[in-house]
């Protein structure tokens, strides 16, 4: 006698789900920053250690989302449709396995990036976490939106909050900039194999802010509809 | 009357045992919303049930007891044998009771009202005769089964979308809920009492005007109004309560309105399903008490009233509160500000519908105004499958309950005669 009718029409809402994945996301990226320290200061047992967590917390990120999946049958009526959501749950989880890739690489062929390239590069990180923490904060507003119905107040602030979310994206594409030029001018220097990694690994710190900037433009696609 | 006695007790027995069943079972749909919501405890809950539960039934339950006990069966043609319209009853009465004992254990959608009055169609068209059917009134009764959920969908589509703009969409949502919450409030008295003043209280003994229905509805609704705006006003803003849903203080005083409707919803639930237990019940006491007389212009017996009240408090102490307990849980996605619109919309159009006498579904009614709220896109998932197995259900319920009834009526008519 668990179920009537009436508690029967409720399925479980996917929006705390959501925020939590993206919390769990978040988590994740934000232990980057002491990656890049231990990196940079080639604290190499500090660096494993961070990368180890960082890889379990990717892992917990993906529990989560092949939860949220399971549990989205095709005769849920939602406020949001459903192929948008999953999308943003596969922008969110993307974010978690760009972090866990980049500590990866680091770790595995144990990179060495030059003092001069260093501050600029842990700003850069810094940076693009801004990004995904802006892109959670908007993720955040979901419930709110839900309650009013996605109308109204609630909508123009989530848009704002995405518009901030845009600012840092296009902040990030500017210190990559930088990034690259202050690399550019020590690589005839350093081992040219080397180098390509180093070009790849800020690619990829790049896509983290990407990512949540696409977290941030799904977002919308849900506000439209 | 031969056998007058032995058929009154039956009928108590089955009738009792009917409005045990919908306390046990169909209260907590109507009750769930209400607790899912955080708005009332299970205790406050079964409280509430009990007493508007009761009060729907006595005041305002008389009109579709009417129904039930002599709308859909043309008694004029059993003037020479009134025990065939007892051995119906009866039958129509033990089918419904079996058939939502059977229901509820697999969990079916199935609804109280739909299953007894198949049940006394069945009866009367086999048992009695094609033309002993009042084919138009129980097309009418069937239609409301469509149009009530439909109505309460868009009632509360629309009282949603007027706390969205009034409240929920302002500058500052919590100021403006502890303005126009109580006129909610308001509303929600004003319209029960009223549909229950035009309809309801001939039976107390009470005579009025339409000007006087609607004064005193009026003046019920400020009452009501002044009261829980001694508890709205109390409500101070908690800054940590919103840190994680900006709406929640705002919720809290959606609180107070959530259990008002509740009130409502369970006055409402009251006026409508007690009939299903006691309808059939009071045409027996009907017969038996008259001697035999069919076409009774008796008004329903009060102690009848009191009965299925009481009937479905006792199954909702017994057995409900438990059902309560557990949808509470299960339906922590509605906030008061949706419950509310959900519940208000439901208890409406089921108040209206006792009004007028019609038999309908509370539970479905309650769906349809859920789904109104989540088509204005404020609830986090719904589950449309339900739709779809009571769309079944209405199709299996009524053969079921008429197959049943039939083959009761023939059983009780070999013993008795």
């Amino acid at each position: 006698m668990a179920r009537t009718t009436i508690s029967s029409l409720f399925g479980s809402s996917p929006v705390a789900p959501l925020q939590s994945h993206m919390a769990s996301v978040q988590e994740c990226i934000v232990e980057l920053v002491p990656f890049f320290k231990a990196v940079l200061k080639e604290d190499w047992k500090k660096a494993k250690a961070q990368q180890k967590k960082i890889a379990k917390l990717e892992g917990e990120a993906d529990k989560l989302k092949k939860k949220l999946r399971l549990h989205l049958p095709k005769s849920l009526f939602m406020p949001i449709s459903r192929r948008d959501l999953l999308e943003v749950l596969t922008m969110q989880d993307k974010i978690a396995n760009k972090s866990k890739d980049i500590a990866g690489l680091i770790i595995g062929r144990k990179m060495t990036f030059p003092p001069e390239v260093s501050e600029k590069l842990l700003d850069f990180v810094k940076r693009c976490i801004d990004a995904s923490k802006q892109a959670q904060k908007a993720i955040n507003e979901l419930d709110e939106l839900v309650e009013t119905g996605f109308s109204g107040r609630e909508v123009t602030l989530v848009q704002d909050m995405i518009k901030t979310l845009d600012e840092i994206e296009s902040d990030t594409d500017k210190i990559q900039v930088k990034v690259r030029a202050a690399l550019f001018k020590q690589e005839k220097d350093l081992p040219p194999v080397d180098v390509m990694f180093m070009y790849r690994v800020i690619d990829g710190i790049g896509d983290l802010a990407d990512l949540s900037q696409r977290v941030g433009s799904r977002l919308e696609l849900l506000l439209a509809r | 009357m031969e056998y007058g006695m032995i058929f009154l007790g039956l009928a108590i027995v089955f009738g009792l045992f009917m409005a045990w069943g919908i306390g046990a079972n169909d209260v907590a749909n109507a009750m769930g919303t209400s607790v899912g919501s955080g708005a009332i405890t299970i205790k406050q809950a079964v409280l509430i049930a009990a007493v508007f539960e009761f009060a729907g039934a006595f005041l305002a339950g008389g009109q579709v007891t009417k129904t039930i006990r002599k709308g859909i069966v043309d008694a004029d043609l059993l003037s020479s044998t009134p025990e065939l319209l007892i051995f119906g009853m009866l039958a129509a009465l033990l089918a419904a009771g079996i058939w939502l004992l059977v229901a509820s254990r697999f969990g079916w959608p199935v609804s109280t009202t739909h299953t007894i009055v198949g049940a006394i169609v069945g009866f009367a068209a086999v048992g009695i005769g094609f033309e002993a059917v009042h084919w138009g009134k129980v097309g009418t009764i069937v239609m409301s089964w469509i149009v009530s959920p439909a109505l309460a969908g868009i009632v509360s589509y629309w009282l949603f979308r007027s706390v969205q703009k009034f409240i929920l969409n302002t500058d500052n949502p919590f100021e403006n809920a502890k303005r126009y919450v109580p006129y909610y409030i308001f509303l929600t008295a004003f319209m029960i009492a009223l549909v229950t003043m035009f309809k309801g209280l001939k039976h107390v003994g009470l005579e009025t005007t339409i000007a006087q229905n609607y004064g005193m509805a009026f003046i019920f609704g400020l009452i009501v109004m002044f009261v829980s705006m001694n508890y709205t006003r109390k409500i101070q803003i908690k800054p940590e309560a919103d840190k994680d849903f900006h709406f929640a203080n705002v919720e809290r005083v959606f609180g107070v309105l959530m259990v008002v409707t509740a009130c409502a919803m369970a006055f409402a639930h009251g006026s409508n399903d007690v009939a299903n237990a006691i309808g059939p019940v009071a045409a027996v006491v009907g017969i038996v008490q008259s001697g035999g007389e069919v076409a009774t212009k008796s008004m329903t017996p009060i102690w009848i009233l009191i009965l299925g009240g009481a009937g479905i408090v006792a199954g909702l102490m017994m057995y409900g509160k438990h059902v309560i307990a557990t949808i509470g849980k299960n339906i922590t996605e509605l906030t008061p500000s949706r419950g509310f619109a959900a519940t208000l919309a439901a208890a409406t159009t089921v108040v209206i519908a006792s009004g007028t006498g019609l038999p309908i579904s509370t539970t479905h009614t309650l769906v349809g105004a859920v789904l109104g709220v989540g088509l204005a896109r404020g609830i986090g998932a719904l589950n449309l499958n339900v739709v779809r197995t009571i769309f079944l259900s209405w199709i299996v319920t009524l053969p079921a309950g008429a197959l049943m009834s039939i083959a009761f009526f023939f059983m009780l008519k070999g013993i008795f005669s």
